[in-house]
């Protein structure tokens, strides 16, 4: 049965059906001649039902008016009419879909407990509500894909394929973790599934993100080989949106045509700080085609929402048609972080998303639709359940990192770390790692 | 000669101050056949500037790996502020020779992310001063995302550019960046002097796997010297002995090197015999060629353009206290630049560097 999304009104759970589904971005679309419909964009979302849509931006060159889509009251925002054939998932897309949220949100409510029993420290910076996004674009990717996040990047790592053992294991800061117990909970780094952190100051994850897509430009037309279609998507948040890194790197992928998605997961909240108090032009998705390219809104409450117009973007950014610039409008159900005691956040506002919550809004679907049964989604629960315990237990029977490892990985070539008194180059000598670093 | 007067010491064969038996000494730098590593070249080779000798540099290695890419502000078309990369876009294209937007962390961030991926990009500051705007990259990305990774990615990219004193730039044109990166953990720092070791530096800083920062000095781009022809590169971690000494240990880098050899000229005339050590790597130190030469000599003197604050030399200086101490004779001077942003006018801007007769008065007072 194809889903079709503004006929099935009960899927968006909580939220008024939206008007539009993703739209061709490609830039053979002739923007010039959307309908266009005046609408005031409701920047108060919270307490208030929002009207979720779409905004596309002038990517079409040649009608591309100066100054394109210009942020004012009378914004004239593109609404993409009703397409029969609007996203269709399989059975097997959609247990896919489900046991990957249902992982993110186990294991995230696995990291709370584990982190108030004092099994992990430090800074832990949970997902819960918005497996969604991750969930979404990350299923649409190929192995050789890259991710790029922030420090809250658990979820994002398991959905990019990183084996839950490894990423407990990391937050248990024991040798067996994905970055050898170095990283903690805010670098996670995986070669093997193309995950580029993990960074803990908002807004440097970008920049890598955007070298990464460099480099498979740099393939294609430098080392010539026409296979290198990698595409990046770079994970951030609503704070990051008014740093300069973001502004600079949308600036040079939009400029080199860069194969990268920027997700931003709008949660309205940095930290204490709300969206509004720190933005004068709320709207993010607009700041896309001030750069020279699309700028997409979308409920990033709804997978199916979220995987429509990642698979859309994917595709333009593999064909080599630029980088795309997604708001997903999401939300936290926990605090920032797990010391955050999470305050400021009026009850009004969780409870209209908690509402709103992605999983229980596939379920529903799934069910109704008649693509899985109770059975079906059972079994998923049960697996994954016992995925995140079999990670706890793994991480908890695996040894912390020895002395001897406190040097190694300072340098890739630790003739780095120098010339002794002795003439011999430090990394010689086999005590060395177990010693201090001097130079 | 001018005779000097016996300073009182036992040996008089190794008393500083003494005149020798030997005519006037106008260069300081050791004769061929008592030199090192200065230029141990097999042919003839060709003569070069310090700023063709980076290029050269670049360009062999831009030939012998296609990974190997640069990035920063008019790299491509404009050749380079200082002409480094003059030729290059030309010849290898643009986006191989990239000519950035002006925003120093992002594309310093960008080449990390392209390192990680597998390029090895050379990214360019337009000048030291202005990577401070990416000193949120380079410490945190460049510097220690291969620890914090676990070792499971690598950053071989190098970061260069011109940084010290020049002529009346400015306060901000006149910055030296070595003392505010050297204490990034993951950093390796260079920094050359000379037309020999500056293409040296940088071919072994492209083929390193670690994250290298070039420190190039604006003055010194000009400077002409004959290198070799064939492929060479020079030690990352190694220090270059530039006079081989009895008396004192100098200890210098960077333009200081040529102040420190003007010096010795006049220190040479008056009797003392000078150990000139260009240390080449300012992270790590090559405590091996500075311990030698401390154990010989017992007085060190260490001349940088840095500020006296948290510069190179206060790093050194504990360094060598700690692994040198027993054999030190006298305490070890320093001399570096005045901790004062660096005045436009000409002779306030002399007197925040180092000047020769300075050094003279350090060694001699050293050597008392």
């Amino acid at each position: 049965m194809a889903y079709v999304m503004r006929s099935s009104p009960s899927v968006q759970s909580g939220s008024l059906a939206p008007h539009s589904s993703a739209s061709s971005v490609s830039s053979s679309a002739s923007s010039s001649s959307y309908i266009l419909r005046l609408g005031a964009l409701n920047s108060q979302r919270s307490g208030r039902l929002s009207i979720t849509r779409r905004a596309i931006g002038t990517a079409n060159r040649r009608t591309r008016k100066p100054h394109g889509v210009s942020a004012s009251t009378s914004e004239l925002v593109a609404e993409k009419p009703s397409i029969k054939n609007a996203l269709a998932i399989t059975r097997e897309e959609g247990l896919i879909l489900y046991e990957d949220m249902v992982l993110g949100r186990s294991f995230e409510d696995m990291c709370a407990q584990m982190y108030y029993r004092g099994k992990m420290f430090g800074f832990v910076h949970l997902y819960n509500g918005q497996e969604a996004v991750s969930t979404g674009f990350v299923k649409c990717l190929k192995p050789e894909d890259y991710v790029c996040s922030t420090y809250r990047d658990h979820v994002h790592a398991l959905s990019k394929g990183v084996p839950a053992r490894a990423v407990m294991s990391e937050l248990f800061g024991k040798a067996t973790g994905i970055c050898r117990g170095q990283g903690g909970s805010m670098h996670m780094f995986s070669k093997e599934h193309g995950l580029l952190g993990g960074f803990a100051f908002i807004g440097e994850g970008i920049p890598v993100a955007t070298g990464a897509a460099f480099k498979t430009k740099y393939e294609r037309e430098v080392l010539k080989n026409d296979k290198a279609d990698a595409v990046t998507v770079a994970f951030f948040g609503d704070g990051t949106c008014n740093n300069g890194q973001f502004f600079e790197c949308l600036n040079m992928a939009a400029l080199w045509k860069l194969p990268i998605i920027f997700v931003v997961e709008n949660n309205l909240w940095a930290i204490g700080m709300s969206h509004y108090r720190a933005t004068s032009v709320p709207e993010i998705w607009k700041k896309g085609p001030a750069f020279g390219m699309p700028g997409i809104h979308v409920d990033g409450m709804d997978v199916l929402k979220v995987r429509e117009v990642a698979l859309e973007a994917v595709a333009r950014a593999r064909r080599g048609d630029g980088p795309t610039l997604v708001e997903c409008e999401t939300y936290r159900f926990r605090g920032h972080s797990l010391a955050d005691p999470d305050e400021l956040r009026k009850p009004a506002e969780k409870a209209h998303y908690a509402a709103r919550d992605p999983i229980i809004a596939l379920k529903k679907y799934l069910l109704e639709s008649g693509l899985v049964d109770e059975t079906d989604l059972r079994s998923i629960d049960k697996k994954i359940d016992e995925i995140v315990e079999d990670a706890v237990e793994f991480a908890d029977a695996s040894p912390l990192p020895p002395r001897s490892q406190l040097l190694e990985n300072v340098f890739a070539d630790p003739k780095g770390f120098g010339i002794g008194p002795d003439g011999k180059y430090r990394c010689e000598d086999p005590a060395f790692t177990a010693g201090t670093a001097q130079v | 000669m001018r005779a000097a007067a016996e300073k009182g010491h036992t040996s008089a064969a190794s008393l500083p101050g003494i005149p020798r038996a030997s005519k006037l000494i106008t260069s300081a730098v050791a004769a061929k056949s008592e030199a090192t590593t200065s230029s141990p070249s097999t042919k003839p080779g060709h003569e070069v500037l310090l700023f063709e000798a980076l290029q050269e540099g670049l360009e062999e290695e831009m030939e012998k790996d296609p990974r190997v890419c640069v990035m920063g502000e008019d790299v491509g078309h404009y050749g380079g502020s200082y002409k480094v990369t003059k030729g290059l876009a030309e010849k290898f294209g643009d986006l191989r020779v990239l000519d950035t937007p002006i925003a120093e962390n992002s594309f310093t961030g960008m080449a990390i992310g392209a390192a990680m991926t597998g390029l090895r990009p050379i990214v360019e500051g337009m000048n030291m001063g202005f990577l401070l705007l990416a000193y949120n990259q380079i410490s945190n990305n460049c510097g220690m995302l291969h620890y914090t990774s676990g070792g499971q990615f690598t950053i071989p990219i190098v970061i260069r550019g011109p940084g010290g004193v020049g002529r009346q730039l400015g306060a901000e044109h006149s910055q030296r960046l070595e003392s505010y990166f050297q204490s990034v953990p993951g950093l390796q720092m260079v920094a050359c002097s000379t037309p020999y070791n500056a293409k040296g530096l940088m071919k072994a800083a492209i083929r390193s796997e670690n994250p290298v920062i070039l420190y190039e000095h604006v003055l010194l781009y000009n400077l002409k010297e004959r290198i070799p022809d064939e492929d060479y590169t020079c030690c990352l971690e190694k220090a270059e002995l530039v006079r081989p000494g009895k008396d004192v240990t100098i200890l210098t880098y960077s333009r200081m090197r040529h102040h420190v050899l003007q010096a010795a000229k006049t220190l040479i005339n008056n009797g003392y015999d000078p150990e000139i050590i260009d240390i080449i790597s300012l992270k790590p130190f090559d405590l091996y060629t500075i311990g030698n030469s401390i154990k010989k000599t017992h007085r060190v003197l260490i001349v940088e353009e840095c500020m006296r604050t948290g510069g190179i030399g206060a790093s050194l200086r504990s360094s060598i206290i700690d692994n040198f101490w027993d054999y030190l004779d006298a305490p070890i001077m320093c001399l570096s630049s005045q901790d004062v942003p660096t005045p436009y006018a000409g002779p306030l801007e002399d007197a925040t560097v180092v000047q020769p007769p300075q050094i003279v008065k350090a060694v001699e007072q050293l050597c008392q």
